[in-house]
């Protein structure tokens, strides 16, 4: 723990020492050779919403395509791609495209940058009451690898892959599809964004780990952060473990691909299901990467809004480590169909199924902390009460697939689909936005506008509801995810799910109408503006903070709730 | 910037090099990616990128040298930078979790399905190995033996006596020189190709990678020798050359699980080269 020392610093005493803290870099030092954890947390939200236009946009080509059997529209968008007019190939290789540009960019160029790189940036050391991140310079770095993956995947597109443009593997990238399966550099390219989004995050985890460790004002204990800050250190030593696993699958993916290795060609001994228990090592910690700083976040909003501490904090700060910790030993629940043993099998739905207790000890305690609390519905409120609601639909069907013999049937269905949007897009999505509105006046220092905030949630609430659910149907009823085509059978709930798009596509135009609100109306933001039930850390600052932070750190009462 | 304030964390003025060594990245993985399929250019392309991204690291680098030199390295930075080190290491540890899985599932595991291999570890396609208690355990002994070097430099700063400092250096750094030479006369010499099975695929491409993590930590020791010559580190504050000892020291671990998985548990009862 850092102690203040004053006499060992020299303070220059001269006329505008206020100034100092306020003094901002000019435009291009900034924004292009930023050190400043607020000014790189707003990169990245700028960032993740320029990706989930691109990403929100594919799934719309996918749901039009999707909305009725056969192939509508797949042909016309080939050949705008720059495939040859008219080859049937490219048009399905496209759709292969589609859902690993959808997949990638969702989870490494949208929600991660979003939770951690944009609120974690922002908030994390405030909410401790450091200055700033321990690294600041590699927290930059963090940054533009992290775009650079994002280009590089961009190029992938634009690159031979087999039997048309682009990476068409899937976002697991599974091997054989994506080694003798994919020739031409796409697949590469693709790669190449994993390795440099890979290295800038297992960058960031170290600068978390570091700053939350060694980094919080005199008297925050561990036992005394904010919840968003526990949530954050778990996230980031999940990064830091599962990260480099999966860069060792993918180096064996490439050298297997150029390098005649055979890791994972049976021709040559090696095994594809090798990749797929490598792969989900990491892919299994990387949900719980993307949901527990939602899980954060929820819980700030929760208790701020019920004027109340958070029901259970130590409980609330475990379960996030114990779900970290068993997300460790469950990855194989991804693949009990690939021949695994029942002994397996059984192993796996077990420790799946251990998950669901320290979950339910989150959902419960958020309950309880509403529970007797002056509660009020304010537009985070409301996003943080639909998140709850939404994460335990989607958690519900976790336990249902977690059952090894259930998902024999239930593997690869558009079940599995419904499943994981529920926890992702409805669950962390939901959070990004709670998280958004709780602090876009702090972040910005204007408001937004609360009405469109809670217009948004209600449109948002039943487009994505509309979307997904009917696809618990389809998937029950035996619909298989990846395919551009399907049975008629299952049409009707196709056309349900495209019609849900379209409503939650307007909800995202009130989101961008609502910055607009912000920026033309610039309501000032006063630094506390939730008042009472707001007590940590970033409340106690001016809406924006100064460029730099506690010059003088804060000591944390001895009495005071920080959480 | 740091005119007011009032605490020892390191408060750092605008960088230009986070976004040009991200950008040399890209384009050497962009280069990469198109020489991988022969395209033009690709070559040169990846060649600007990693020309790129060591200017980046050379200057980079050297300005944390520099701001060590300029006070701004307080005790709290400084302990920052150990659990960055610590952190860094673990990840690394968990890179090659992912080959040594590998590894062992195939030597447990090994494919029925070919002729290729057989059933049976070594391959039935390899007909010989290396001897593991050959050229593989005079290696072995050279890194211990440089653990030990690292340690005796490391002892001698601590004591203020520079000159054990240099001299471990030297011995450290030419060990590790040694290591990496031996390693490159084995592959050149070894009974089975890269590649074109598990055994030749997993062995190159572990040890391989261990081999290149041995001259990353080599030239992190060179540094830590030049600056030694410079006069830089005190008997109280020398990071730098703590960080490239703990990383030497990783970089032995990892041999000796590949040493005593790879080569003695994964090639006993096969044919000796």
């Amino acid at each position: 723990m850092a102690t203040t020392a004053p006499e060992s610093f020299p303070v220059h005493e001269d006329a505008h020492h206020d100034a100092h803290a306020d003094h901002k870099p000019a435009f291009f030092q900034r924004w292009f050779m930023s050190t400043n954890h607020k000014d790189i947390g707003t990169l990245y939200l700028i960032f993740s919403i320029f990706a989930a236009i691109i990403g929100g946009g594919i799934s719309g080509i996918m749901r039009f395509e999707l909305q009725e059997p056969g192939i509508q529209y797949l042909t016309w968008w080939a050949e705008f791609l720059g495939n040859p007019a008219g080859d049937f190939d490219s048009a399905l290789h496209l759709w292969n495209v589609l859902i690993t540009a959808h997949g990638l960019i969702m989870v490494f160029f949208v929600v991660m940058p979003a939770m951690i790189g944009g609120f974690a940036n922002w908030f994390v050391p405030i909410m401790i009451g450091a200055p700033d991140m321990a690294f600041p310079r590699m927290n930059n770095i963090s940054f533009w690898l992290t775009f650079m993956g994002f280009c590089s995947l961009m190029m992938s597109a634009f690159m031979p892959g087999g039997t048309g443009m682009g990476a068409g593997t899937g976002w697991t990238v599974y091997a054989p599809l994506s080694t003798t399966g994919s020739p031409g550099p796409a697949v590469d390219f693709g790669i190449f964004a994993l390795h440099l989004a890979g290295a800038g995050s297992i960058m960031g985890a170290i600068n978390f780990i570091t700053t939350i460790f060694n980094m919080r004002a005199p008297g925050m204990t561990l036992h005394k952060m904010p919840l968003f800050v526990w949530s954050v250190l778990v996230t980031a030593f999940l990064l830091l473990l599962a990260l480099p696993v999966l860069a060792a699958a993918i180096t064996m993916l490439l050298t297997d691909r150029n390098f005649q290795t055979t890791f994972f060609t049976p021709e040559g001994g090696g095994d594809p299901v090798l990749y797929q228990h490598l792969f989900w090592f990491f892919g299994h910690p990387e949900v719980y990467i993307m949901i527990l700083p939602g899980f954060g976040i929820i819980s700030q909003i929760i208790s701020t809004f019920s004027r109340k501490p958070v029901f259970g904090y130590l409980g609330m700060a475990y379960a996030m480590v114990a779900i970290g910790v068993v997300g460790f030993i469950v990855w194989a629940h991804h693949m009990y169909t690939v021949g695994l043993s029942v002994n397996e099998k059984m192993y796996f739905t077990a420790a799946t199924m251990v998950i669901a207790v320290p979950t339910g000890v989150k959902i419960f305690s958020w309950i309880a902390t509403m529970w007797g609390g002056s509660l009020r519905f304010t537009s985070p409120m409301i996003w943080a009460l639909g998140f709850i609601f939404l994460f335990t639909v989607g958690g519900v069907t976790g336990v249902v697939l977690a059952n090894g013999s259930i998902d024999d049937n239930l593997h690869d269905s558009y079940y599995v689909v419904a499943h994981f949007h529920y926890v992702l897009s409805l669950g962390a999505v939901t959070a990004m936005f709670a998280g958004w509105y709780y602090w876009f006046p702090k972040m910005f220092g204007v408001w937004h506008s609360e009405f469109l905030s809670k217009l948004q949630f209600a449109i948002f609430f039943v487009g994505v509801n509309l979307v997904f659910f009917p696809m618990h149907f389809l998937g029950m009823n035996g619909m298989s995810r990846r395919y551009p085509d399907y049975n008629p059978a299952f049409e009707l709930w196709n056309w349900v799910a495209t019609r849900g798009y379209e409503i939650m596509a307007i909800s995202i135009a009130v989101f961008f109408a609502n910055i607009i609100y912000a920026i033309v109306v610039r309501k000032k933001a006063e630094g506390n503006y939730w008042g009472e039930g707001a007590t940590t850390l970033e409340w106690t600052l001016s809406s924006p903070p100064p460029f730099h932070q506690f010059e003088t750190l804060p000591v944390i009462d001895d009495k005071a709730g920080a959480h | 910037m740091a005119g007011t304030k009032n605490h020892d964390y390191h408060i750092l003025p605008t960088d230009p090099w986070p976004f040009i060594t991200s950008f040399s990245a890209l384009v050497s993985t962009t280069g990469l990616a198109l020489s991988f399929h022969d395209y033009p250019f690709g070559t040169y392309l990846a060649i600007a990128g990693f020309i790129g991204l060591i200017i980046s690291m050379f200057s980079w680098f050297g300005n944390i040298i520099k701001e060590a030199r300029a006070g701004d390295h307080t005790p709290v930075v400084q302990l920052h930078q150990r659990y960055g080190m610590i952190l860094f290491i673990a990840s690394e540890v968990m890179f090659f979790v992912g080959w040594f899985w590998a590894f062992f599932d195939f030597a447990l595991f090994p494919s029925e399905l070919t002729e290729v291999v057989g059933g049976v570890w070594p391959p039935e396609d390899i007909h010989a190995v290396m001897d593991p208690f050959d050229l593989p355990l005079l290696n072995t002994l050279i890194l211990l033996c440089s653990g030990t070097t690292v340690t005796w430099a490391h002892h001698s700063l601590i004591h203020g006596d520079r000159q054990g400092l240099k001299q471990g250096l030297w011995l450290t750094v030419i060990l590790g020189v040694l290591f990496s030479f031996i390693q490159a006369y084995e592959y050149m010499h070894a009974p089975f190709p890269f590649g074109q099975n598990t055994y030749g695929s997993v062995f190159y491409m572990a040890t391989g990678f261990h081999g290149f993590h041995v001259i990353v930590g080599t030239i992190m020791l060179i540094v830590c020798l030049v600056r030694a010559y410079k006069g830089d580190f005190t008997p109280r504050q020398h990071f730098g050359f703590e960080a490239a000892a703990w990383y030497w020291h990783f970089v032995d671990v990892v041999w000796l699980f590949l040493f005593v998985a790879v080569y003695v548990w994964g090639g006993w009862g096969a044919t000796i080269h």
